[in-house]
């Protein structure tokens, strides 16, 4: 690839992007009154979007290969527990890395 | 009425400590990506720019390939729009909270990637900080991680010998807490019960490379359906 068409791949990736992440704003601006469904999808969507993003951030694991996803769920446990016992982030979030860190360098 | 640079401050306060986490992982992440990019051939101009425009971290990865392959522009916008189609979930979450932020609001749309909605949508920002610096400062501090990362990663990726392996594990970690804060405000868990159901359904069905647009497709389909069921009730 030229220079060039590496510029344009790029600006494509970049549009791409921009596209996804303006368009609700554009369909819906804030002067005029967002329609009751949009509202209702606003509302509701995060709890299923936050699960969908833990899912994807686990989408590699192979449950019938390598770990079995062991370390994974043994440190997501790990994260759950501290973070019903103390609620703070970065203990919770700290403490799982932590845990899966030493799993996956020593145990596994 | 307080001086701009005192409200400034009081957000930047506020924010920074949501951000540690997306400094370890961006930390890690950027610097995967930067020594990624300088194996494949390319200076850390390379990273360190397309971090700072693009800022989409999984987009990017693939935007190497991209830059590796045939030329193919039309390509390159189609698979971008498919792989960030999530990002349209986020803007209408956020289309309320970014309200009334002024000329922030351009900024931080651009930047609203998966890190900067979460914390942004969850974060108990108390009654005394401005929300709109609040957030601004969030997404710029993730994109300023993101963009260091990169470009550091371009430049030493290659010198670096400090056992990393599992360190990206942070990511998932703050997406599970992320999901329990939202668990814990919320009334019903039916949206939360879809999300997690639905999602391994289609990666079940279609694989790593290919679940998202199904997955979104069947959680917009149904939290549709279930409307009238919902509407009542739901506490976000």
């Amino acid at each position: 690839m030229t220079l060039t068409q590496q510029l344009i791949t790029i600006g494509m990736v970049i549009l791409g992007t921009m596209l996804t992440r303006f368009l609700p704003f554009l369909l819906f601006p804030a002067g005029k009154p967002t329609p009751k469904y949009i509202q209702y999808l606003g509302k509701v969507l995060p709890s299923a979007v936050f699960g969908l993003l833990v899912i994807y951030c686990l989408k590699n694991v192979s449950l019938f290969a390598g770990n079995h996803g062991i370390p994974e769920a043994i440190s997501i446990a790990v994260v759950a527990v501290l973070h019903l016992w103390k609620r703070q982030m970065l203990i919770s979030i700290a403490g799982g890395t932590v845990c899966y860190m030493l799993l996956v360098q020593l145990v596994f | 009425m307080q001086k701009r640079s005192v409200i400034m401050k009081k957000a930047f306060k506020a924010a920074f400590p949501y951000t540690i986490p997306i400094f370890a992982g961006f930390w890690f992440l950027g610097m995967t990506y930067g020594i990624y990019m300088s194996v494949s051939g390319f200076s850390f101009w390379y990273p360190m720019l397309m971090g700072l425009t693009i800022f989409a971290g999984s987009m990017e990865f693939v935007a190497v390939n991209m830059l590796l392959g045939a030329f193919n522009p039309l390509q390159a916008l189609v698979m971008t729009l498919m792989i960030n189609a999530r990002h349209l979930f986020y803007g209408i979450s956020m289309l309320d909270k970014y309200k009334g932020t002024g000329w922030k609001k351009f900024y931080l749309i651009f930047g609203m990637c998966d890190e900067s909605f979460s914390i942004n949508y969850t974060a108990q920002i108390p009654e005394d900080v401005d929300k709109g610096w609040f957030m601004f400062f969030v997404t710029l501090l993730n994109h300023c991680y993101w963009v260091f990362g990169a470009a550091l990663g371009g430049i030493f990726g290659s010198f670096i010998h400090f056992n990393t392996e599992g360190l990206d594990f942070v990511m998932t970690a703050m997406f599970v807490v992320i999901f329990m804060e939202q668990w814990m405000k919320e009334k019903n868990h039916i949206s939360a019960f879809m999300g997690i159901g639905l999602s391994l359904l289609c990666l079940i069905a279609f694989g790593a490379d290919n679940f998202i647009i199904p997955a979104m497709i069947a959680i917009f389909v149904s939290l549709t359906l279930m409307r009238g069921k919902l509407e009542g009730g739901e506490g976000a």
